[in-house]
């Protein structure tokens, strides 16, 4: 069997009092789309922060294409793209200079910069806007120019935070389009946080649901349905934590999503 | 549609290098990359070199002249508004690079620094590179300045040499203090909460320095606080250079204080900025 891709093994994360994440385990294969799911506060963007190497685990183990996040975490960042939640683009700076900003901070050599740029442009469908200050470009702009951004050093892993979180349906298709594309021409693996069950469905191979820090089921969308009998992601998650996904969530989530959704236009 | 993204193959990334040139290289590259960034900025904002050098003319041209003639404040320099001005010029920086904290909290909340510290850029190249941006529009700032001195006759030494001395101790001092806002935007949630903090580590710097004032007329207790206040080696420094004026102590003193505070304030930013996103 190949290497995971991604590999977190009964993972805590505690801050304080507040136990973040609960002993999760899951697994990522090379060239999948995985998608983690949960309401607002259920951990998901804990699991990437720990696997980004920004936050150390409490307890358990997370890797990234062999390397450990803790020990190895240099390795890690080289081999990863990341697109947070929030839009993580520099609106002073223009779209070309973004790129060519996460170019250099990302370590592409200088000789293949423009060509990588380039490319990323082509793949997002970026031309028209890169003389354009990132602060006037639309949500769905945005998140294609964040994740060309992601892309300039051929990343193993893509992670992505609610990458359609406040987009319009139009430019979340578009998003999705890219994504899609990505994953099955580039071969990268990706990892999709999301509380839109819908759209995981339609867009993940495999699905992990996160509830309270716990993981309360992981498979395929179908098998999940199987499993629990159900017609749809949204009644799995309810008949295996006995509540709806609308009821998560705390203050600071959903000031963060408003704020998100006003800068995303 | 084509199949642009088939240039993406996952695995090509450059294998991690760990080898000291490889560290070095990464610092060096992180630092300039931020750099570049400041300069670009700058460059879609020049208005902003403008509003921020209309306090520090005040200062000069409201203060400075009111005082004008009186020779103790000028530390028996015949003109206050010349004694004044590199007093002014540090001020000016000091207000960019303490207030550059609060952009470090705005980057946490948008998402920038969490993405930035996600990237294989040394966490002292982030904060280099932001303590260079800090020093590039104190840079800016003072350039304004000088074209003003020199528009107004306002006598200080021409010298370029010398110029540059004072420059570079300015761009020094600046990234010390930007890094030292750094360390207060890491420990703080709030912007808000910022905004009291840097206004109480702010005014204290500024006031118990040389920048206005020699420090010969202040109280013992007051020289005490001064002589530990880098500002005061960043302004006496600048003094001598620009003025050939020194209230004792070498000029190496100086550039040996503000480069070890910048040391210093780089140091323990670097270790407290990934803080800053919890």
């Amino acid at each position: 069997m190949s290497e995971a891709a991604v590999l977190v093994d009964n993972l805590v994360v505690r801050f304080d009092e507040v136990e973040a994440v609960r002993g999760v385990s899951f697994a990522i294969e090379p060239g999948e789309v995985f998608g983690l799911l949960g309401p607002n506060g259920a951990g998901k963007t804990t699991i990437v922060r720990v696997l980004t190497t920004l936050l150390r685990p409490t307890q358990g183990r997370a890797q990234v294409a062999g390397h450990d996040c803790v020990r190895e975490g240099l390795a890690v960042r080289q081999l990863i793209g990341y697109v947070p939640q929030a839009i993580s683009i520099d609106g002073s700076l223009t779209a070309w200079e973004n790129l060519e900003f996460y170019g250099r901070v990302t370590g592409v050599p200088r000789k293949e910069r423009r060509e990588r740029i380039e490319q990323a442009v082509d793949a997002m469908t970026l031309a028209p806007f890169l003389g354009r200050l990132g602060r006037t470009l639309s949500g769905g702009m945005l998140r294609r120019l964040e994740i060309a951004t992601a892309l300039l050093n051929r990343p193993q892993v893509l992670f992505l935070d609610e990458p359609t979180v406040g987009l319009d349906p139009t430019a979340r298709r578009n998003v999705w389009e890219r994504l899609e594309l990505l994953g099955r021409e580039a071969g990268t693996t990706l990892l999709v946080t999301t509380h839109q069950m819908e759209e995981a469905e339609r867009q993940c191979q495999r699905i992990a649901i996160l509830d309270l820090g716990e993981l309360v089921a992981q498979g395929s969308p179908e098998q999940l349905r199987t499993q629990f009998a159900v017609p749809s992601l949204e009644d799995v998650f309810t008949a295996a934590t006995g509540r709806t996904i609308e009821e998560g969530g705390s203050f600071r989530n959903v000031r963060a999503n408003r704020r998100l959704s006003r800068r995303l236009g | 549609m084509s199949a642009p993204t088939a240039d993406f193959r996952a695995g090509s990334a450059e294998p991690a290098l760990g080898t000291l040139t490889a560290r070095f290289g990464r610092l060096r590259n992180g630092a300039a990359a931020m750099g570049w960034a400041e300069l670009r900025k700058l460059r879609h904002d020049q208005i902003d070199i403008v509003t921020r050098s209309v306090q520090p003319l005040l200062w000069l041209f409201i203060f400075g002249t009111a005082l004008r003639r009186n020779r103790a404040l000028a530390g028996g320099y015949h003109d206050y508004r010349a004694y004044l001005a590199p007093g002014v010029m540090a001020q000016a920086a000091l207000f960019i690079a303490i207030f550059f904290g609060l952009a470090v909290i705005w980057e946490r909340d948008v998402g920038q620094l969490q993405r930035l510290l996600a990237t294989p850029i040394p966490r002292i190249a982030i904060v280099l590179g932001k303590a260079t941006g800090a020093g590039i529009r104190a840079l800016a700032q003072a350039l304004v300045l000088l074209a003003v001195l020199a528009a107004t006759g306002i006598a200080i030494h021409w010298n370029p040499l010398k110029i540059l001395g004072a420059l570079v101790l300015l761009v020094l001092a600046t990234g010390a203090f930007a890094c030292l806002s750094m360390i207060l935007a890491s420990l703080v949630r709030t912007r808000e909460r910022f905004m009291g903090i840097g206004q109480l580590v702010m005014m204290p710097l500024f006031f118990a320095s040389s920048a206005l004032y020699p420090l010969s007329i202040m109280p013992r207790w007051l020289q005490l606080l001064a002589r530990v206040n880098p500002l005061t080696y960043e302004v006496h420094g600048m003094r001598q250079l620009l003025l050939g004026i020194s209230s004792g102590g070498t000029l190496w003193i100086d550039y040996a204080f503000v480069t070890l505070f910048l040391a210093a304030t780089a140091t323990i930013a670097a270790k407290t900025y990934p803080r800053a996103i919890l």
